[in-house]
């Protein structure tokens, strides 16, 4: 029940061998040692564990590894640029005090990402919708909505970040 | 979770051939996020998951304009349905239904089939598509065959479906003009919660834009199954349309409905939440009625 995969994470072509009933999250974590993606749950109803597959946020914790095959994944190792400076969305959650306990935040940062790169110009009802399945204990959302809403211009004029 | 061989189809043949070679062992997967939730409970131990994401002609969304037929391929996504421009104008109930279920991420990988084969009582997905006499093609080991979608449901988590059968698709029978439908799901909040009650209204008016000619209406988590309160609809076919009449369709289908009480809510109040929102959603296809006519 070995297989072997091919996908792009992160812009880097990956290539290994998995367990058919792996999750993706098990991959990333517990195989590849980016823990960046955080497991809540486990059953898909806390967003800690979101990650981008195709363009779409998924929750990894329900998306098996091997489903991953041909696919382009984005996970929060991601966003920064190579030299360390950080995507729009990542400073922005800093700056805005969208972070507390920081448990949440990757999930938060990736659904984010997800709808920003298809809708720039989300509203805020638009952005509560795409959130609604990322659960925060420590900010009451209001800090992160911020957050997201102050990072929509600097998305839009495209500053750092490898993938954007 | 315990360890199985996942297998990937790309035709329903290849599917329930698979199927075939392993029945007491075999699970089938659509979008997976209600099936690898149960893998790691426990409460499924499959040996093999058969997944159907690879079969592409479940995948298609796509209206015949010539005969105005709606198919929607089990595999279609929550999301698909939900960003679908031809869904929200055309049919809004669907939308309605499919916008709130679960969260963004789970509506990108949970299909209408799999919403409808795992059978919960509140089957958000299930309403619109009973609402607008859906029938479900099922394609099994002995052939295909088909249903009205309100009779793919026996009891809670279980479905008509024999060993080795696949749901394939729902058409939507051509829309009538005049008609307007809306779902509300009332619950706690909207996000991450089954509705502690589900209400589907669809009516159709007379060229006259008064009298109804044709009432749906359709609750979830009434009764063991998603039903259709029957006598409410007969009780407004053939009426003239009025908040008064629509009150009183809320009241025959809060009495008809079986509700019960449960860890989300009391019966009473799921009676209460029927009366108020078949008012509501009947309101709203007069609404959707007018704007259109």
């Amino acid at each position: 029940m070995t297989t072997n995969i091919s996908f792009l994470l992160n812009g880097d072509e990956i290539t290994c061998d998995i367990q058919d009933h792996w999750t993706l999250l098990h991959l990333l974590r517990e195989e590849m040692g980016l823990i960046g993606t955080k497991e809540g749950c486990g059953n898909g109803e806390c967003g800690a564990c979101t990650v981008i597959v195709d363009k779409l946020a998924v929750n990894s914790c329900l998306f098996l590894a091997i489903e991953a095959d041909k696919k382009n994944i984005e996970t929060i190792e991601g966003l920064a640029s190579r030299d360390g400076s950080l995507h729009p969305l990542q400073q922005s959650f800093v700056d805005n005090g969208g972070i507390q306990c920081g448990f949440c935040s990757p999930g938060m940062i990736m659904s984010s990402k997800a709808l920003l790169d298809e809708n720039p110009d989300a509203d805020q009802e638009e952005i509560k919708h795409a959130l609604a399945g990322n659960i925060c204990r420590c900010t009451g959302y209001i800090p992160i909505f911020e957050s997201v809403e102050a990072a929509k211009k600097l998305v839009a004029e495209n500053k750092g970040g490898q993938n954007d | 979770m315990k360890p199985f061989k996942y297998l990937s189809p790309t035709t329903i043949e290849e599917a329930i051939s698979f199927f075939g070679e392993h029945s007491q062992t075999s699970k089938y997967m659509a979008g997976g996020t209600d099936v690898i939730v149960k893998v790691k409970e426990g409460l499924m131990e499959p040996d093999f998951l058969i997944s159907l994401k690879n079969i592409e002609e479940m995948s298609s969304l796509h209206k015949n304009e010539a005969t105005g037929e709606l198919f929607i391929g089990a595999l279609v996504t929550h999301a698909v349905l939900e960003k679908s421009l031809m869904i929200q104008n055309q049919y809004p109930i669907i939308y309605d239904a499919v916008s709130n279920i679960g969260s963004l991420q789970v509506r990108n990988m949970g299909t209408i089939g799999g919403n409808l084969i795992n059978a919960v009582p509140s089957a958000d997905g299930a309403i619109p598509l009973i609402a607008l006499d859906g029938v479900a093609l099922l394609h099994g080991p002995d052939g295909e065959r088909s249903c009205e979608v309100k009779d793919l449901f026996i009891a809670p988590y279980e479905t008509i479906l024999k060993p080795g059968e696949i749901l394939k698709k729902i058409t939507i029978p051509p829309q009538v003009p005049l008609t307007g439908s809306a779902y509300m799901k009332f619950g706690r909040r909207a996000a991450m919660e089954l509705p502690l009650i589900g209400i589907g209204v669809l009516l159709t008016l007379d060229d006259d834009l008064k009298t109804c000619k044709k009432a749906r209406i359709c609750l979830g988590v009434a009764a063991p199954t998603p039903i259709r309160a029957l006598k409410a609809e007969k009780f407004l076919t053939g009426k003239e349309i009025n908040e008064e009449i629509l009150i009183e369709a809320g009241n025959i289908a809060a009495e008809e409905s079986k509700v019960r009480d449960s860890v989300r809510g009391q019966a009473w109040h799921r009676k209460e939440m029927i009366r108020v929102h078949v008012k509501r959603m009947g309101l709203k296809c007069l609404e959707i009625i007018k704007n259109g006519a």
